[in-house]
């Protein structure tokens, strides 16, 4: 793996969050123009992955280059540039409340550029379009389903041609239609347009659909790594759990406590807040 | 269109703010009065100034025709030196002019008063005024009244 | 013992750490002036919720305020024979205090709540974290301007309020009480000293706009992003903006007067 076939290289990352490691050694690397899926359960660190890269937490740790830049090493001002090139999908969004679909597309491009009216509005139709939405670009987020915020977050995110868009479980929480939608349109921003993926989901299935790499993690750490076909053939015991989705295994259905019986037999009481 | 009418509304709250201010210092204050035009300085010793202040007015016959502009001990004589800033309009004080504090009413503020002289020279900017007549303090009136009539009913 | 002590600590040094917090925040606010200026379009719109929006509110009140402010003064002053003085009364103590500190309480308790909330509820829902990641700092694109229009409507507020405050007064004093009208002016006029009480009065709300929407800002930038953290932000905007205004107003008034 050279430098000049990856946009993003992470080396011995290792992060503390509260006191507690999340990544441990941490190893991987994003090639150009693929779509690369980051797999894991919830908690595993997935979001914590797309904010080191993007520069919102610095790791304890380690090396982190994107595009031949030490991200953890930038001033504000280089953060700020190489972000330009960047686009991220939030889970939830992140649409800006108090202005509509059209308005919130063009935020990125009214704050980075003069262009006149007019071919700000191509540019913003011609997302729109891509994504299917041209017809909804004076509705204000409020009035939109899950679906249709995340291909307008979508639009946003691409709308200043990015070389890399990040995606943070861009399937939670949709139904199936819509799913398949967004599945469509990140193979689509890949071919057409030649943009590095980073699909961070707990959806495995979507993830096997879209993706060119896969990366699971555990513990910290890369469980396992390659095509789909060899993750859907490894013979990791954690893997094969997750995967196939059941509930005990060497993950644990426990979260840790004390022995049962002992915290039954306990005296003192429970304390807690009240709603 | 909408912000069109956004950036009206705020400029008429703008506008009401300032028209508010604007009413404060010409009909609630007394902007005019607050500053002397063009003054010359006069100063003038008094044994006692009682409750003077600085901004205080200066009158002739009444009539406000400069402020107090510094209040100070003079420590060879031990009397307060009162600095006055008097408008460059009334230039022609005589040099023999004497200088009172008096009370606006019985409680009021106090206030410098000038009683105009006969000579036909002029006081300059920096000359001192050197008649002058202490405040009266009410409490020393009142003790010296009282200290009087105990004596005579002594005698 | 030993645990209230503790927590005696742990609240102090986390409100220090929470003021540096806030005094960083200032000087960020600050070194991105010249960018706002640029687009001051941004400010008007804050302008107009802030400041605008406020008016109502700070109107009725001052009408209120003036009315008892005159019945009460005229209630004490007719004694002493001293009623031609209300009009003085009434204008020392609306520009001097009650104008600033008023209009100051209620600004906080109607915009800059309402402030923290909208940021909070911003950074809660990845609005914030949306736009640094379009290489948007939230700081001057969303904190600043809303800053800025606290600063500009607070001053603007008071000397509202004020005046209103004192036309509540004369349509009390001269109408219903029958104060003389050219009397009620004359004491005003002979007794308020323009440097002394509206300047100083004014200098006074625009201390308070700086220290309220510096909190509210804050307050809303610094939330943990659930609604259990904004809803504490919110209060915690309006309770120590409030006797922020308070405690600052009696250390200028010793200063001032
Ligand atoms: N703001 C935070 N402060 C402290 N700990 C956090 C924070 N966000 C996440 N964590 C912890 O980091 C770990 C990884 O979280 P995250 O990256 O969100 O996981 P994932 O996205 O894979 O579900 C979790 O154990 C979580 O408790
Ligand atoms: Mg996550």
């Amino acid at each position: 793996m050279t430098e000049a076939e990856n946009l993003v290289v992470l080396t011995d990352i290792h992060l503390k969050r509260a006191g507690k490691p999340v990544l441990d050694s941490l190893s991987l690397s994003i090639p150009h123009n693929s779509v690369t899926a980051v797999i894991g359960p919830s908690g595993v660190g997935k979001t914590t992955l797309l904010e080191l890269i993007s520069g919102r937490l610095k790791p304890d740790r380690g090396y982190l280059l994107v595009d031949g830049l030490s991200v953890p090493d930038l001033g504000r001002r280089e953060l700020f540039e190489l972000r330009k090139k960047m686009g991220m999908l939030f889970q939830s969004g992140a649409l800006l409340n108090d202005l509509d679909v059209y308005e919130n597309i063009a935020f990125p491009l009214r704050e980075h550029t003069r262009l006149p009216e007019p071919v700000l509005r191509q540019m913003i139709l011609m997302k729109l379009e891509l994504v299917g939405l041209r017809g909804a670009r004076r509705l204000m987020p409020a009035e939109l389903s899950g679906g249709m915020t995340r291909r307008v977050a979508l639009a946003r995110a691409i709308v200043i041609d990015p070389v890399m868009v990040m995606y943070d479980e861009p399937f939670t929480g949709l139904d199936p239609i819509s799913k398949a939608i967004i599945v469509k349109l990140i193979r689509q921003l890949n071919s057409t347009l030649g943009m590095t993926s980073i699909v961070v989901t707990h959806d495995v299935h979507e993830a096997m659909q879209i993706a060119d790499f896969v990366y699971m993690l555990g513990h910290g750490k890369v469980l396992a790594r390659g095509t789909p076909e060899e993750i859907k053939n490894s013979q990791r015991d954690d893997v094969r759990q997750f995967l196939q989705g059941q509930a005990d295994g060497p993950v644990p259905f426990h979260y840790h406590a004390d022995e049962y019986l002992t915290d039954l037999m306990r005296t003192d009481s429970e304390k807690g807040g009240a709603v | 269109m909408q912000r069109q009418f956004v950036e009206i509304i705020v400029g008429l709250f703008v506008m009401v703010g300032l028209l508010a201010l604007l009413f404060l210092s010409f009909n609630v204050s007394n902007i005019n009065s607050a500053t002397v035009s063009n003054p010359y300085q006069v100063s003038a010793r008094f044994d006692n100034i009682g409750n003077l202040k600085v901004r205080a007015p200066v009158t002739m016959a009444g009539v406000r025709i400069g402020r107090v502009n510094e209040i100070r001990l003079d420590s060879a004589s031990y009397q307060a030196q009162v600095v006055m800033d008097i408008s460059g309009k009334y230039k022609k004080l005589p040099v023999d002019t004497s200088a009172s504090i008096n009370t606006q009413g019985l409680l009021g503020e106090q206030f410098v008063s000038l009683e105009p002289g006969g000579q036909q020279k002029y006081l300059k900017n920096g000359d001192r005024i050197r008649l002058t007549q202490s405040a009266v303090v009410l409490e020393n009136l009142i003790g010296q009244l009282l200290f009087n009539n105990s004596q005579g009913a002594n005698e | 013992m030993i645990i209230a002590l503790r927590r005696i600590g742990a609240f102090s040094l986390s409100s220090l750490a929470a003021t540096g917090r806030a005094c960083i925040l200032l000087l960020q606010m600050i070194v991105n002036l010249p960018a706002v200026v640029r687009r001051y379009e941004l400010v008007i719109k804050q302008l107009y919720r802030a400041g605008v929006l406020t008016l109502p509110v700070i109107i009725v009140a001052a009408l209120f305020v003036g009315m008892v402010l005159a019945l009460q003064g005229y209630n004490t002053l007719v004694d002493f024979g001293a009623e031609s003085s209300l009009g003085l009364l009434l204008a020392l103590s609306l520009s001097r205090e009650l104008g600033p500190v008023l209009a100051g309480l209620l600004f906080a308790g109607r915009a800059g709540a309402a402030m923290t909330a909208e940021i909070g509820l911003m950074k809660a829902t990845e609005q914030l974290a949306g736009m640094e990641m379009m290489a948007v700092d939230p700081v001057w694109r969303v904190l600043l301007p809303r800053f800025l229009a606290g600063v500009i409507s607070v001053p603007l507020l008071a000397i509202l309020f004020t005046a209103v405050g004192i036309i509540g007064g004369y349509l009390l004093g001269v109408n219903i009480l029958g104060v003389d009208q050219g009397v009620f002016w004359a004491t005003m006029q002979q007794g308020v000293d323009f440097q002394q009480d509206v300047m100083n009065g004014l200098l006074k709300s625009l201390v308070f706009g700086v220290l309220i929407s510096l909190i509210a800002v804050f307050m809303g930038y610094d939330t943990s992003p659930t609604p259990a953290g904004v809803s504490k932000a919110t209060t915690l905007t309006v309770v120590l903006s409030s006797l922020g205004v308070l405690a600052m107003d009696f250390s200028l008034t010793s200063m001032m007067f």
